[in-house]
């Protein structure tokens, strides 16, 4: 007779409470210290390679120097130029993309025609690579702000205006219907039910969207640039200023990081009829 | 009693995947003023399809479909519809989502307020007017949709499988609901479901579908009196009556079946 006290496979969800059943709740102060600690586990192994001398400074400067060349650049008053000059130019050229973004996503998303119109073009544009359109964009408009404006417009707007079709298209047909039957016309059920209705699908876009024209920010700057985040970046590689292209680097992620976060407080502020899950439980 | 909503010989063909589908043909059926009527199927027998193309909200192919007399051209606020999927709007108020049909009425404000308090207290939402309805349960928030297709006072009703998404005990407290609400108001309904119980609790008539391409396999009148409780599904009459109805749609749902398996 085969051995009859075969172990039975225990069940997956057990009595026993643990951090890492799948979607389970963790205590806030958990999630946060688990948010802080990877960074700052990263920082400890740069300060530890950069202070032992186990990396030379060329490659991987020490956060000293880094500190050092924020500092400079403060006094200096570079830092805030920089940084003027990239968030208007992020602010123009995805503001720009917006504008054109939003409607044209409306009509994409509630009317088939022009899904059809506007789709394959888009699609294939929008696999292009932004900085191939460098050259193009100097040859039309010339080495000014709109040149920068292009680029950030060409790397946002084709994925832009296709989220924001789907944003629309999350709008259940029911409620269009219902709209119908309580007399409204076409075009208030655009712009009185389909856009509320989609509203916050669309900030999230805007969200996103921005995010990523932070990312194009050293391609705008990449050439025929005198001033600006990803210039300096750019001028810093030429002279082998390590501490200068990781001191940008940050100071990009931390501005993209401060306008994602600027995003999620006004959603929470502009829609508190949203449903919020809980990990989709 | 004049008949409100009548369908003669209404047939609706659409092109899906390129393939020509009947939703339904040949469908003819009545509903008087003030009567409360079910039609009853097997799902996908297009009593969905049909209650779109009552509502004005879609045209038949063939046969025609009128409403006072008259061919009905689109939608109209006559013709109020519940739907099973939650329709409200997500970004008013359980007190905005009723009104919101109200506003573009000729109505004073403190009439139109005073309509929705009387709804919201009528489906028993009191101290939930200011919540938004992703707040709600899906039976309240079913109530909330009840409450503000009625608040205009539509001339008829059109209601699709309403308590199909509800749980069976919120379901049988919505039913008593809508029948207590109903039985006040007698306002014309045309009930889609497919839950026998459901349809003759209600129902002072039911129409029972055949399966693609639906059409009308039998009319049944409902003869239980009024008022009507939880209590009536208990009485012989109520047993009888669903002995009937529940053979006629096990043959069609068999037919069906054996459709599909072919």
């Amino acid at each position: 007779m085969p051995d009859s006290k075969q172990a039975v496979p225990r069940s997956s969800i057990s009595r026993r409470f643990s951090y890492f059943e799948l979607r389970a709740e963790i205590p806030t102060r958990l999630y946060l210290l688990a948010g802080i600690s990877l960074p700052l586990l990263i920082f400890i192994a740069w300060w530890l390679l950069t202070s032992q001398g186990w990396i030379s400074p060329i490659f991987l400067p020490s956060p000293t120097a880094v500190w050092n060349e924020l500092l400079r650049q403060v006094s200096d008053g570079i830092l805030w130029e920089d940084m003027r000059a990239s968030i208007y130019r992020i602010t123009v050229g995805w503001l720009l993309s917006t504008v054109f973004a939003v409607p044209i996503g409306i009509l994409m998303g509630n009317f088939r025609f022009f899904e059809g119109l506007f789709e394959p073009l888009i699609d294939l544009v929008r696999y292009m690579p932004a900085v191939a359109f460098v050259p193009l964009t100097i040859l039309w408009l010339g080495v000014g702000d709109n040149q920068k404006f292009a680029i950030l417009f060409i790397g946002t707007f084709f994925q832009e205006v296709l989220m924001i079709m789907d944003n629309v298209k999350t709008v259940p047909y029911g409620m269009i219907q219902v709209s119908y039957i309580f007399g409204l016309s076409k075009w208030k059920v655009l712009t009185r039910v389909v856009l509320p209705a989609s509203l916050p699908g669309i900030w999230d876009t805007f969200r996103l969207t921005l995010g990523w024209a932070w990312t194009y920010l050293v391609v705008a700057e990449l050439v025929a640039a005198n001033i600006g985040l990803g210039y300096r970046i750019m001028r810093a590689q030429r002279f082998l200023q390590t501490e200068s292209i990781i001191l940008g680097i940050l100071v990009i992620g931390l501005l993209g990081l401060v306008t994602d976060y600027l995003f999620k407080v006004t959603h929470r502020f502009l829609f508190p009829w949203v449903e919020r899950s809980l990990n989709g439980r | 009693m004049a008949d409100k909503l009548v369908a003669e010989n209404v047939g609706k063909t659409f092109v899906q995947r390129g393939r020509l589908v009947t939703a339904i043909a040949d469908l003819n059926l009545r509903v008087a003023e003030n009567e409360f009527v079910s039609l009853i199927g097997p799902s996908g027998c297009g009593k969905s399809t049909f209650l779109v193309i009552a509502a004005g909200l879609d045209f038949p192919t063939e046969g025609r479909v009128l409403f006072n007399g008259e061919e009905i051209n689109g939608p109209s606020i006559e013709r109020g519809m519940v739907f099973q999927s939650y329709t409200l709007f997500p970004w008013l108020s359980v007190y905005e989502n009723i009104r919101f049909a109200l506003q573009n009425r000729n109505l004073p404000r403190e009439q139109q307020d005073e309509l929705v308090i009387d709804y919201i207290r009528r489906v028993g939402l009191e101290g939930f007017e200011k919540a938004y309805p992703a707040h709600l349960s899906g039976g309240m928030r079913q109530r909330v949709a009840i409450a503000r297709a009625l608040v205009y006072r539509p001339q008829m009703l059109m209601m699709d499988e309403p308590f199909g998404a509800l749980d069976a005990q919120t379901r049988l407290l919505m039913q008593e609901l809508l029948l207590r609400v109903w039985e006040i108001e007698r306002t014309t309904v045309l009930f889609v479901t497919h839950d026998v119980e459901e349809a003759i609790l209600l129902s002072d008539r039911v129409y029972v579908m055949t399966s693609r391409p639906g059409t009308i396999k039998s009319e049944i009148e409902i003869d239980l009196p009024r008022p009507r409780s939880p209590e009536t599904e208990n009485s012989l009459r109520f047993v009888e009556l669903r002995h009937q109805i529940l053979e006629l749609i096990r043959i069609e749902a068999q037919r069906s079946f054996t459709l599909v398996d072919k």
